[in-house]
């Protein structure tokens, strides 16, 4: 039989993804549609003796596109745009239990002509909410043939499978009527022939939003829910990330055992092994911070979040939606980063990933314990409180201040004053499904590895290799680094540097400090000609106690509160923005915030000394 | 029955207060092409639709969260000031 292409479409919130994985399970690729961070879901099933092949366009509320999701979906369903794919028919998927808002949409579709099919997804959640739906005398209604589907149970889509192994192809077009009515009105006429619903809302629904969107309780169990799973992703990743870090430095080992010293065990060991590390210790924060966003979102509380929190990110120009992602740049701008996709306007979701990188992560934090430990002396402060605390609390509250100063600044900036939509749906809540996570989880992984990986391992084997060649002369005294192109490069640049204070020793470190902040403390050590190997960190701390000032040491601090020294990071932005353009901004304009305040913190610390 | 001068009864949707119900009216353009208004029309925003405030957001009241048809959905005051409404006597 001829094989079958079908696309789905539907309202945000109609469980078309979900239908989308029941139909293909593990059959199915991610990719993004060409140009766009739109993400392209393409799957396979067959029936009994025909091939599927299924498209999940972006949710959408209509045809007239309001973000780049809602475009595509337009493009595809009126076939304005060629995307590899031509549907012999739109199966436009309604939830059986939000029928006032999703059937207007099924009109809007009919309206275009094409071969339609409508699955009445949710009958289940219909049925608990005793909604009585006449699915005979909807279909005479909405001239449109309806096929009612449960995509959380194993054999809710059976009746759809049906339905289409009996088609032939091409399907036939729906017949259009002239008289165009408007649109509401005939939604309303069908819903009160065809469904009889007890209730406008769920009781359940009600009762929840009561004490989850209350004034005072909604707050504060946002606050727990926050505190929860921050923590988790702290606390949880650690012995994950250790053993990934112990693993990959155990395999290093091994084929250092195995080969002999030179070029080919040095870029093994330092290019190769050191990217594989740094791709893969970032996994553990990735996939437990998504396990939450992607539980959040289907339970329907993400949403619900936003609505909490987006006074207060509106009045900085960002978005309610813009917390979740920022949050978890506290313990890594990566995860954060890739969290962005929940944001619908691309306005607020760039403005977003171009403010994450200023969050404090978790890595900022090795370089500011050494600092800290070799530079502010461990005195209390008016009997309570301990200095050293005060400067690292100092350094999270610069950060804070920064991601609202520079949204707000941005927001001042732009050209387009037009409203920024918030139009967010809540949706009933619902029990998040295993399989719908299972899958969204491995989802991320795949392009996290795929896309981001690949760029960080080889920038990071571009890094060994400007800190390795050329070697040093025979009977060179001074550290391997210094005769490097990454030693050239230090040198060439120091003068650049000496307004801030940095010495040439500190430029030289941030070369191959640019793979992920916390390599600057071995660099330090490096340059500093110390062993890479062994408990150091004490002996470099003297070191920099007795080498630097202290205002040289602040100044360094205040650079790593705002500089991008984490090529992974840059990696992420020009994944999630498809556009080297802004990936370019984003790196000049942290480098010069890190620049222009290091350069005001030192004169001042020297001017007061 | 009480009442009710023409110009007290038809606001817009922003002023509805937590808890109370008001048919629409019509959603009010701003500028030439308004992709808002558009879209408040497209998710049910129309003549005669029944519309409750359900809640109000903390940190000053907006966005506020409101129920048309069998669907909530969270408005920026901006936003909900383009639907005008009649208040229900």
């Amino acid at each position: 039989m001829r094989p079958l292409s079908i696309a789905l479409v539907g309202n945000p919130n109609c469980g078309k993804t979900a239908l989308f994985n029941l139909l293909t399970g593990s059959r199915q690729k991610v990719a993004n549609y060409a140009g766009v961070t739109v993400e392209r879901k393409e799957g396979q099933f067959s029936l009994a003796d025909r091939q599927v092949s299924v498209l999940d366009l972006p949710g959408a509320y209509s045809l007239s596109a309001t973000s780049p999701d809602e475009l595509i979906t337009r493009n595809i369903c009126m076939d304005t745009h060629d995307y590899g794919f031509h549907p012999d028919v739109l199966v436009c998927v309604v939830d059986a239990t939000n029928l006032r808002l999703h059937l207007r949409f099924v009109l809007e579709l009919k309206a275009l002509g094409k071969p339609l099919l409508v699955a009445l997804n949710m009958m289940d959640a219909a049925k608990k909410r005793g909604i009585d739906i006449d699915v005979e005398k909807l279909q005479q209604s909405l001239g449109v043939p309806v096929v009612p589907t449960i995509a959380v149970a194993s054999h809710g889509a059976d009746a759809l499978k049906k339905y289409l192994a009996e088609q032939t192809v091409p399907l036939p077009a729906i017949e259009l009527h002239q008289n165009s009515t408007d649109s509401h009105l005939q939604v309303r006429h069908i819903l009160q022939s065809a469904v009889s619903m007890p209730s406008d809302t769920a009781v359940f629904d009600d009762r929840l939003d009561r004490l989850l969107l209350h004034p005072v309780f909604g707050p504060v169990v946002l606050g727990l829910v926050l505190f929860f799973m921050f923590q988790a992703v702290y606390a949880w990743a650690a012995p994950f990330q250790d053993s990934i870090s112990a693993s990959v430095q155990w395999l290093s080992g091994m084929v250092g055992q195995l080969l002999p010293e030179g070029i080919v065990l040095s870029m093994l060991q330092n290019g190769i092994f050191a990217g594989l590390g740094t791709v893969l210790e970032f996994l553990p924060q990735i996939l437990i911070l998504f396990a939450f966003i992607l539980a959040l979102e289907e339970t329907g509380y993400l949403p619900r979040a936003a609505f909490l929190l987006d006074r207060v990110m509106f009045a900085s120009g960002l978005t309610g939606r813009s917390f979740i992602p920022l949050l978890s740049s506290y313990a890594c701008a990566i995860p954060g980063i890739m969290a962005t996709r929940s944001i619908q306007d691309p306005r607020d979701r760039l403005a977003t990933i171009m403010v994450a990188p200023l969050t404090t992560c978790s890595a900022r934090l090795p370089v500011y314990t050494l600092l800290i430990g070799a530079f502010i002396p461990e005195q209390k402060v008016l009997g309570l409180f301990n200095m050293q605390g005060l400067v690292l609390f100092g350094l999270y509250l610069f950060g804070i201040v920064s991601v609202f100063g520079v949204a707000w600044v941005m927001k001042k900036f732009n050209r387009q004053k037009s409203d920024h939509a918030l139009l967010l749906e809540l949706p009933s809540y619902r029990l998040p499904n295993l399989r719908d996570l299972a899958i969204g989880l491995w989802d991320r992984t795949r392009i996290f590895l795929r896309r981001v990986g690949g760029i960080i391992l080889t920038l990071t084997i571009l890094l060994w290799f400007l800190s390795s060649f050329p070697g040093p002369p025979d009977g060179a005294l001074l550290p391997a680094i210094e005769y490097s192109f990454a030693g050239r490069i230090g040198h060439f640049l120091a003068p650049l540097f000496a307004p801030i204070g940095f010495n040439w020793q500190i430029v030289l470190a941030l070369i191959p400090g640019m793979a992920a902040r916390e390599v600057a403390v071995s660099g330090l050590a490096t340059v500093y000609a110390l062993s890479a190997q062994g408990d150091n960190v004490a002996q470099l701390s003297d070191i920099l106690a007795s080498q630097w000032t202290l205002a040289t040491a602040l100044s360094v601090l205040t650079w790593y509160v705002f500089a991008p020294q984490c090529i992974s990071t840059i990696a992420t932005i020009k994944r999630e923005t498809n556009s080297w353009k802004y990936t370019s901004y984003a790196v000049i304009y942290l480098f010069g915030l890190a620049y222009l305040f290091a350069f005001l913190v030192y004169q001042c610390a020297v001017w007061l000394a | 029955m009480r009442i009710i001068p023409i110009w007290k009864r038809i606001v817009d949707l922003s002023q509805l207060a937590k808890g109370s119900s008001a048919q629409v009216l019509s959603v009010q353009s701003r500028g030439a092409d308004d992709a808002i208004a558009q879209r408040l029309l497209d998710l049910g925003f129309v003549l005669g639709e029944r519309v409750k405030c359900i809640s109000l957001a903390p940190f000053g009241g907006d966005p506020i969260l409101v129920q048309i048809g069998f669907t909530r959905f969270a408005l920026r005051k901006v936003e909900a000031a383009r639907v005008q409404i009649e208040a229900q006597a």
